[in-house]
């Protein structure tokens, strides 16, 4: 496996989605490329880190309109 | 659990010493997701009993998540906060319609992705699009791949990390940013992924591979070694 494959196939690599012999492969070359090696890893990371991200509070003024538009729906609703 | 899988592989960046470290194929990045509680059944339950504080208790747990899922697709201050509102008071008027075949909060993604899409695209008519053109291959081989060091998520403060992660996520193409998002962000599986868009799975994972490769190559000017404050 060349290194343009091995790019090509980062991302089903990653989500488990290789075959055995594919996946094989793919680590071979890892072993002994370390730009690849970084980028997947680096990839790996980057994926990671947003998963990680805290959603924002919700601004105060925001969760008012929200929460006030909410329930005139519920009451029109019941109504 | 994350922090120790992430710690161990860094101690792996670098030339390699000795025996190859295998990395873990079997879909790493997925952990089980933080989001769906166990009440979360008995809570929709309740509101589709007619139960408001139910509702509103769903509310209050995904709001801050379904904004941050409107303001990723939409860039939009604005449109982010109406697509967040439309998406809430949708579901409640939908909320019968819901079959459970899936988790509440998947199904309120796919509503308030669809609400953050039409923004979208009416702000910006051209850059979404569900055409899938053929695209080359050469253009995904990374241009810079430089050693990150070890632990590059930690020299940063959580807003300057906020910052930087919203900077790079800005730059990238709608079409790849909300494949990225859906899936990665939202967990949604890939099938979901091209359900709510309308587009293929092949087109679904073509995206998110460049948007994980553009988004790794955005990060390398944030965290490669010598760049730290």
């Amino acid at each position: 496996m060349n290194c343009k494959k091995v790019i090509r196939e980062i991302s089903n690599y990653l989500d488990g989605d290789l075959e055995l012999s594919a996946r094989q492969e793919l680590e071979r070359h890892l072993e002994h490329c370390d730009d690849c090696r970084m980028t997947v890893d680096q990839t790996k990371l980057t994926v990671e880190i947003f998963c990680d991200e805290e959603p924002v509070e919700l601004p105060a003024e925001v969760k008012s309109r929200l929460h006030d538009a909410l329930q005139r729906k519920i009451q029109d609703k019941g109504n | 659990m994350l922090s120790a899988a992430i710690m161990e592989k860094k101690a792996n960046f670098g030339p390699p010493v000795g025996p190859p470290i295998p990395l873990s194929a079997s879909n790493p990045h997925r952990l089980p997701s933080r989001v769906a509680r166990e009440d979360e059944h008995v809570l929709v339950a309740a509101a589709k009993r007619g139960d408001a504080s139910a509702f509103e208790e769903l509310v209050s747990r995904y709001e801050g998540k379904i904004f941050r899922l409107t303001m990723n697709i939409t860039r939009n201050r604005e449109d982010a906060e109406d697509a967040m509102q439309d998406a809430f008071l949708k579901s409640y008027s939908h909320l019968k319609e819901f079959q459970e075949d899936s988790r509440f909060y998947t199904w309120l993604v796919r509503i308030a992705a669809n609400e953050a899409l039409m923004r979208l695209r009416k702000r910006r008519p051209n850059q979404f699009s569900l055409d899938e053109p053929i695209q080359g291959e050469d253009d995904l081989m990374p241009f810079e791949v430089e050693d990150w060091g070890p632990s590059p998520e930690q020299r940063f403060a959580q807003t300057e990390m906020r910052e930087i992660l919203s900077s790079v996520i800005d730059k990238l193409e709608p079409d790849y940013r909300v494949v990225f998002v859906l899936r990665d962000i939202e967990e949604l599986s890939t099938e979901e992924t091209a359900k709510t868009l309308g587009i293929s799975i092949p087109a679904v994972k073509s995206r998110l591979l460049r948007a994980r490769l553009k988004l790794r190559e955005n990060l390398n000017r944030y965290f490669r070694q010598g760049t730290a404050n």
